[in-house]
């Protein structure tokens, strides 16, 4: 049955404790089950205290639920998340050095992308967009020399209406209350 | 909160919060980073009973032998660095083995934290992998609320061993303490509630069946869940089989239990298995001793787990309802719902089958004409001089899997083996554990001459601490087991199974520990008397038939059905 099930592209969101060594934690529930990690972001998340991880995997749909279940495992990790892309909005962020030139003044103003420095010799550029934006570019500066490039992971907002984390946070406060008054009968 | 908030150095503050979490027993073993903390215990010794092993590895073993036994917390104390990385293995197996254990560990001083100090390790970062949940402690005024965190994570939820690793400045510095245990923490739900939807669609599916089948494993025991095991079996009417870590949950001899699941398991709940219409899991992770061919197990029917740790459900095994929770509250409510039926016919096909087995292998393995002593009758002498209510701890190999066998169990939580893991020298230091976890109890060790070997140096602490332990040796002078497999599979080709051994008799004896040893079938019986008179540990040693097969067998990867006796 498994086998059948194909590869997709899938974002996985995990809300922990800001805890030392707990991105080595998570990073080795992928690479113990021979996952490779596409992209990893970490950042602060809405709520104060709370860190959030975004991870892009290729899997299969069973396999990412249980790699889910084993990272919410983790004592420090409060919750884990699985998108699909069209579930959430994403973007990374690529800069470029490349050395400057007439094609390449051309191609900041085609493709709307951001000076960030101008030298002499060269000029370092920023693109937003998805993988594929931001490889299209590099594909077009390339002739011209590319002389650094790098992208940034993907970092991604949930569409639904629902805040999922937020409901999980009331719900545990809600049981906590449970157990307290439970203690004191 | 309690503690009043007088000043304490950290190590006081230590053993201080093991106080308040009602811990009576450490095995540890000193060293240069820990010793603020034995300097402290000096003063404790009235209250707190410290085991000092002969290796770290045995500290872990014999705590996870207290914890099985008790259903409390292990705890072992060590030094930092080789003392830390000798626990590694016992850690590992009590993770496997959902044992709830607390290590502390020393560490160098803070400020050394980093620079290749003298016996540094990163043991935070070396343990992750083999523990529930880790975390350094770096200043006195933590220690109390990083203990309480340990105690709970360890045996909350789905148990498991905690390691803290405290400086040497935390051990020393002087803080206020106060105590609170804790009962919840923010980013862990140890076991959700149970869902009302997923009991309905449960019982749908049990009073649907015809023949089903209950698998139970050690999430019973764990949830101090037997009796409520009993009422949901006596009412559903159906049959139930043990993993190897479940037994003694129920009575070997419970009219409906039809025997031990696994490679070495029962003929009646493999051979049947594709016959099954319904399984019922419960508190169990279907291993792959237990499944053999995951594809193949239970095919033919509705899988229903019940289960406390959402990572388990559908990781090997899919299951058509999963049953969330604590199986001591979700067993009563399903109880409730469903019907009460009785298939005793389809319990009397798989009772034939266990007569079958008899006929093929059980005879002979207890009753053999001829030939040197077996595993298989040792092992049931020793039980039935006991009434078959001993506490069983085994080692790894051939013993272990005729001592699961053929011991038999009148009550709960009398087996400690090494199951997950499967680590040879568990067992002497794992019944050292269990003989003082369970003081009341007569425990008996089965342990072979390979495993035996892998920790003898605890003779030395059974001896020092005077713990009253049988140690029946099945000595075949072979790693049986892996002569097993070469014998089977590997063309009988031995390479390096076979053991020149020491003379034990010595060194039981060089450790102050009483002797006997028994080659002639004629003298099992009194030798077994002799020991079990005896008052204090003895060990026992049985010549055995050297090249001895554990039969019935599922070859590895092959479907439980193709079960073979020979
Ligand atoms: C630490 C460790 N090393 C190796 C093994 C592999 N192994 C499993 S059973 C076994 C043989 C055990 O021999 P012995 O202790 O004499 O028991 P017997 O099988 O003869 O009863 C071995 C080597 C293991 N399980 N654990
Ligand atoms: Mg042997």
């Amino acid at each position: 049955m498994e086998a059948m099930e194909k590869e997709q592209e899938y974002i996985i969101t995990v809300f922990s404790e800001n805890k030392v060594g707990l991105l080595n934690q998570i990073t080795t529930v992928f690479t113990c089950r021979n996952v490779n990690i596409e992209s990893l972001t970490t950042s602060e998340s809405a709520v104060l205290g709370i860190h959030k991880f975004t991870i892009v995997v290729r899997t299969t749909a069973s396999k990412v639920e249980r790699l889910a279940r084993q990272i919410e495992k983790k004592i420090d990790v409060l919750k884990a998340f699985v998108f699909r892309p069209e579930e959430v909005v994403q973007q990374e962020i690529a800069l470029y050095k490349v050395t400057r030139s007439h094609n390449v003044e051309l191609l900041v103003r085609r493709y709307n992308v951001r000076v960030l420095e101008i030298d002499d010799d060269y000029i370092v550029l920023e693109k937003t967009g998805d993988k594929s934006e931001t490889g299209e570019l590099f594909d077009l500066l390339r002739p011209y020399g590319v002389q650094q490039f790098v992208r940034s992971g993907t970092v991604a907002i949930i569409k639904s209406r629902r805040e999922l984390l937020n409901e999980y946070l009331r719900e545990r406060e809600r049981l906590e209350e449970l157990e307290k008054r439970e203690q004191t009968i | 909160m309690s503690g009043d908030g007088r000043l304490l150095t950290g190590s006081q503050a230590l053993i201080e919060s093991f106080l308040q979490e009602g811990v009576d027993t450490i095995f540890g073993y000193p060293g240069g980073a820990i010793i603020p903390v034995y300097d402290a215990l000096y003063d404790y010794r009235d209250r707190l009973r410290h085991i000092l092993v002969r290796h770290e590895q045995g500290a872990v073993h014999a705590a996870q032998g207290y914890a099985r036994v008790s259903g409390r917390v292990g705890v072992c104390l060590v030094t930092s660095g080789p003392g830390a990385t000798n626990t590694v293995t016992g850690l590992a197996d009590a993770l496997m083995d959902s044992t709830p254990l607390v290590l502390v560990t020393g560490q160098v001083g803070s400020a050394l934290l980093g620079t290749d100090a003298f016996q540094e390790t990163d043991f935070v970062g070396i343990t992750q992998a083999v523990t529930k949940w880790n975390c350094q402690v770096k200043s006195a005024a933590d220690i109390p609320a990083a203990i309480a965190k340990a105690f709970y994570v360890a045996r909350s939820g789905r148990p498991g061993p905690v390691v803290v690793d405290i400086t040497k400045d935390a051990q020393c510095a002087v803080a206020p303490f106060h105590y609170e245990r804790i009962t919840s923490i923010r980013s862990y739900v140890p076991s959700c509630a149970p869902d009302p939807q997923q009991i309905a669609d449960a019982a749908a599916l049990i009073d649907a069946a015809q023949r089903p089948m209950a698998l139970v494993g050690q999430g019973v025991m764990l949830g101090n869940a037997e009796q409520e095991l009993v009422a949901f079996l006596e009412k559903s009417g159906m049959p139930a089989a043990s993993t190897l870590l479940g037994l003694s949950v129920l009575p070997s001899d419970w009219p409906h239990y039809v025997g031990m699941l696994g490679m070495h398991g029962n003929y009646a709940p493999n051979i049947k298995n594709q016959e099954c219409d319904l399984l019922v899991a419960i508190g169990m992770r279907f291993d792959d001793r237990v499944t053999g061919d995951p594809a193949a197990f239970g095919c033919n029917a509705k899988i229903i787990h019940l289960e406390i740790d959402p990572a388990e459900v559908d990781k090997i095994v899919h299951a058509d309802v999963a049953v969330m929770g604590d199986v001591k509250r979700t067993l009563p409510l399903l109880a409730e719902r469903i019907r009460q039926r009785d298939h005793k016919a389809w319990i009397d096909e798989l009772l034939a089958c266990n007569r079958i087995e008899f006929d093929a292998v059980i005879r002979k393995s207890l009753h053999p004409v001829g030939g040197r002593i077996r595993m298989g009758e040792a092992v049931d002498t020793v039980a039935r001089a006991y009434d078959r209510d001993a506490v069983l701890v085994t080692d790894v190999g051939q013993q272990q899997m005729f001592a699961a066998r053929y011991f038999g169990f009148r009550r709960t939580r009398s087996i400690v083996t090494s199951g997950g893991l499967g680590t040879m020298g568990f067992g002497l230091p794992a019944s050292i554990g269990a003989k003082l976890g369970a003081p009341d109890r007569d425990v008996c060790l089965f342990v072979g001459d390979g495993g035996l070997q892998m920790t003898i140096q605890e003779l030395a602490t059974i001896s020092q601490s005077d713990v009253d332990v049988k140690i029946i040796l099945l000595n075949n002078s072979y790693l049986g087991m892996v002569r097993q497999w070469q014998e089977l599979f590997y063309d009988r080709r031995y390479s390096f199974t076979e053991m020149a051994n020491p003379d034990f008799g010595l060194i039981a004896r060089g450790n102050g520990i009483a002797y006997g040893c028994v080659e002639r079938r004629e003298e099992l019986a009194g030798a077994v008397a002799e020991m079990k008179a005896h008052r204090g540990a003895y060990l026992l040693e049985v010549r055995v038939e050297r090249e001895e097969n554990v039969f019935p067998m599922v070859p590895a990867g092959a479907p439980v059905s193709a079960i073979r006796f020979e």
